[in-house]
């Protein structure tokens, strides 16, 4: 200790004044490792920061936080977080409230959007990475959750669900979008974490950046060459999205979805609007930003972040409706069980 | 009129190519007899740039071999929607089929309308997805190429680094790539057997590999080549060829043909509750 310190004292004087790579160096390898090192934003040979690869964006923060953080908008370490989660389990007897359902929002409250053991298939668990976190909820702001929507909209989302639960096996139509393999809910934008195969690629070429999903392989082509959104007749499952970069940030606008589209439970309107923001924070991270807004669905705008951490391999192919044998097998099995 | 002193042959080839007009100047280029192959202009790190928005404009998506115009198998669409007449995308116009593979398009044309995965909407694999009537879009990442097609949201991720292999096959197959000089060349492995070449029911096994190569041939246009290999189908590999051609519509872009709310009542009417009435040439 005592050599280290002496060195650091010989060597702090030295590298003021000479300001030597060399010597500057010597000091920051004796503290303890500073959380961000030397690192300089990747750029693509276009110039701009360079968003490409593959990523996770699986993660153990709720879309909601608990009621019992209140307006505590992050942990203050782990052991915090792990105090928390002990609490919550004894307080409330359950694990549940322990182990919140990992972002797994159920957009269409039908309790499908997690509809397997995903630690049966390798998939979730210790085998997915996350980018650590101490965010106690994805929904940012000292609320911390979706806000209300409105009367109106929450009468037509029970009238909905009504007649969905009362016409569930009557054709592939009036099943949930995503057992329909149409849209699984999740790939927004906003995108949101799944329960499992939580993936997603940027690629990015000349005047565009284009983001798979693994999930239903939907892939979102964003023009960033100034380009207007396009007509508003066209309405799409993933909506109309145009970029623009903001300094190192790339934002993205999107308008004109497809009437069915629900987000956090709710179908979205005509005058639906969802801001994202995409930076590049350290070589694996990106991080996430997100605003919603409706002012015909929610009575005020909320926004959440989350970090997509990059990983290692490719995207698969995840084709859902082409192996989609559920689907003849429930619809055949109602129409079996009503001659009975 | 007044010339200078000769400098060299070249100019005085100029200066008749000039004077005599387009006819002279066609015999007097002082270049090789074959016309310099197309460069295309190139990104930023050096490559041949083929971002874009392309698709096809022939008839290979009804039966990529010579075909003359046909009734559809649809009797009450009439003249909208049968089939338009095609010079083919074979090269030598014949798939060299297995005599035992030959009677099974047969049969798969015959069936078409239950066996056509294009009406499942099903993803379209490799080659088909390229010749489908629809636009695709190439996005010329620096690791990665991505093809986004805008039938069925297939999408092809083309790995240009180390060659790596497919865990499992798929429809839109395991696609490594590389470049030869202006072409762009991608090795197309994994395929399953469940897409077909047209509408014409060619067909292929899950043995398929396709070697393509995308070449600009001008601004506007690419050279598609598809060498399909699959011995347990074909007697020898065979090759298909065809232009694609830029969307130059100012606005151009990808749209979405999320086709699965499209194919529901086929895969599926059987099984409603209730049938639907009065649609479209439901028995």
């Amino acid at each position: 200790m005592r050599q280290v310190l002496s060195s650091l004292i010989a060597l702090a004087p030295a590298a003021l004044l000479v300001s030597s790579p060399v010597f500057a160096q010597a000091p920051v390898t004796a503290k303890p490792a500073p959380a961000t090192k030397a690192w300089t934003m990747p750029r693509t040979p276009d110039g701009k920061p360079d968003l490409q690869g593959v990523y996770s964006n699986a993660t153990t923060v709720p879309v909601a936080r608990p009621a019992y953080l209140g307006a505590k908008e992050f942990y203050t370490d782990e052991a915090d977080k792990a105090a928390s989660a002990a609490q919550a389990q004894a307080g409330r007897g359950g694990g549940r409230a322990a182990a919140p359902r990992a972002a797994a929002a159920d957009p269409e409250g039908n309790g499908l959007a997690v509809h397997y053991d995903t630690s049966q298939f390798g998939l979730g668990g210790p085998t997915v990475k996350r980018a650590a976190s101490l965010r106690t909820s994805i929904i940012t702001g000292p609320e911390g959750r979706v806000p209300p929507v409105l009367p109106e909209v929450k009468k037509m989302v029970d009238e909905k669900r009504a007649y969905q639960q009362a016409h569930q096996w009557d054709s592939a139509q009036t099943r949930p979008l995503a057992e329909r393999c149409i849209t699984w809910g999740f790939e927004g934008p906003p995108m949101m974490p799944v329960g499992y195969n939580s993936t997603l690629e940027i690629v990015q070429g000349q005047g565009y950046v284009a983001i798979v999903q693994e999930m239903i392989h939907d892939t979102r082509v964003i023009p960033t060459d100034g380009r207007p959104h396009g007509p508003s007749e066209i309405k799409r499952w993933m909506g109309d999205s145009v970029g623009h970069w903001e300094g190192d940030t790339l934002v993205v606008e999107t308008v004109n979805y497809n009437p069915q589209v629900v987000i956090q439970g709710a179908p979205v309107s005509d005058t639906a609007k969802v801001t994202e923001r995409f930076t590049r924070v350290d070589p694996n991270t990106v991080r996430y930003q997100f605003t919603v807004d409706d002012p015909k669905t929610w009575t005020k705008p909320f926004s959440g972040e989350y970090d997509m951490v990059h990983i290692d391999g490719a995207l698969y192919e995840y084709a859902c409706h082409e192996g989609n044998y559920g689907m003849a097998n429930n619809l055949s099995g109602a129409r079996a069980t009503e001659k009975k | 009129m007044q010339f200078g002193p000769r400098k060299s042959r070249f100019v005085s080839w100029l200066v008749v190519a000039a004077a005599g007009g387009v006819l002279v100047s066609l015999t007097v280029i002082p270049t090789p007899a074959q016309a310099p192959a197309y460069k295309a202009a190139k990104t930023k790190d050096g490559k041949p740039n083929l971002n874009g928005i392309w698709q096809a404009n022939n008839e290979a998506n009804w039966d990529i071999r010579p075909h003359g115009a046909s009734q559809g198998p649809v009797l009450s669409l009439g003249a909208a929607y049968s089939t338009p007449a095609g010079l083919g995308v074979v090269e030598g116009g014949e798939i060299p089929y297995k005599p035992e593979a030959a009677g099974k398009q047969k049969q798969n044309f015959t069936d078409r309308l239950k066996l056509d995965p294009e009406i499942k909407c099903y993803m379209g694999g490799v080659p088909r997805s390229t010749y489908m009537p629809y636009p695709f879009q190439i996005i010329q990442g620096t690791g990665h190429i991505m093809i986004a097609y805008e039938y069925a949201g297939a999408v092809r991720d083309i790995n240009m680094g180390a060659p790596t292999k497919a865990p499992a096959d798929s429809w839109m197959g395991w696609s490594n790539g590389h470049w030869e000089g202006e072409s762009l060349v991608v090795d197309v492995s994994s395929l399953n057997d469940s897409t077909w070449f047209d509408r014409a029911g060619n067909w292929h096994s899950d043995a398929l590999h396709v070697i393509e190569r995308y070449t600009a041939i001008g601004p506007d246009a690419l050279q598609y080549e598809a060498t399909i290999d699959d011995p347990k189908v074909f007697t020898r590999q065979w090759k298909m060829s065809m232009p694609l051609y830029r969307r130059l519509e100012k606005n151009a872009q990808l749209l979405e043909y999320k086709c699965v709310e499209f194919a529901e009542e086929v895969l599926y009417g059987h099984l409603r509750k209730q049938p639907v009435q009065g649609k479209g040439d439901s028995k």
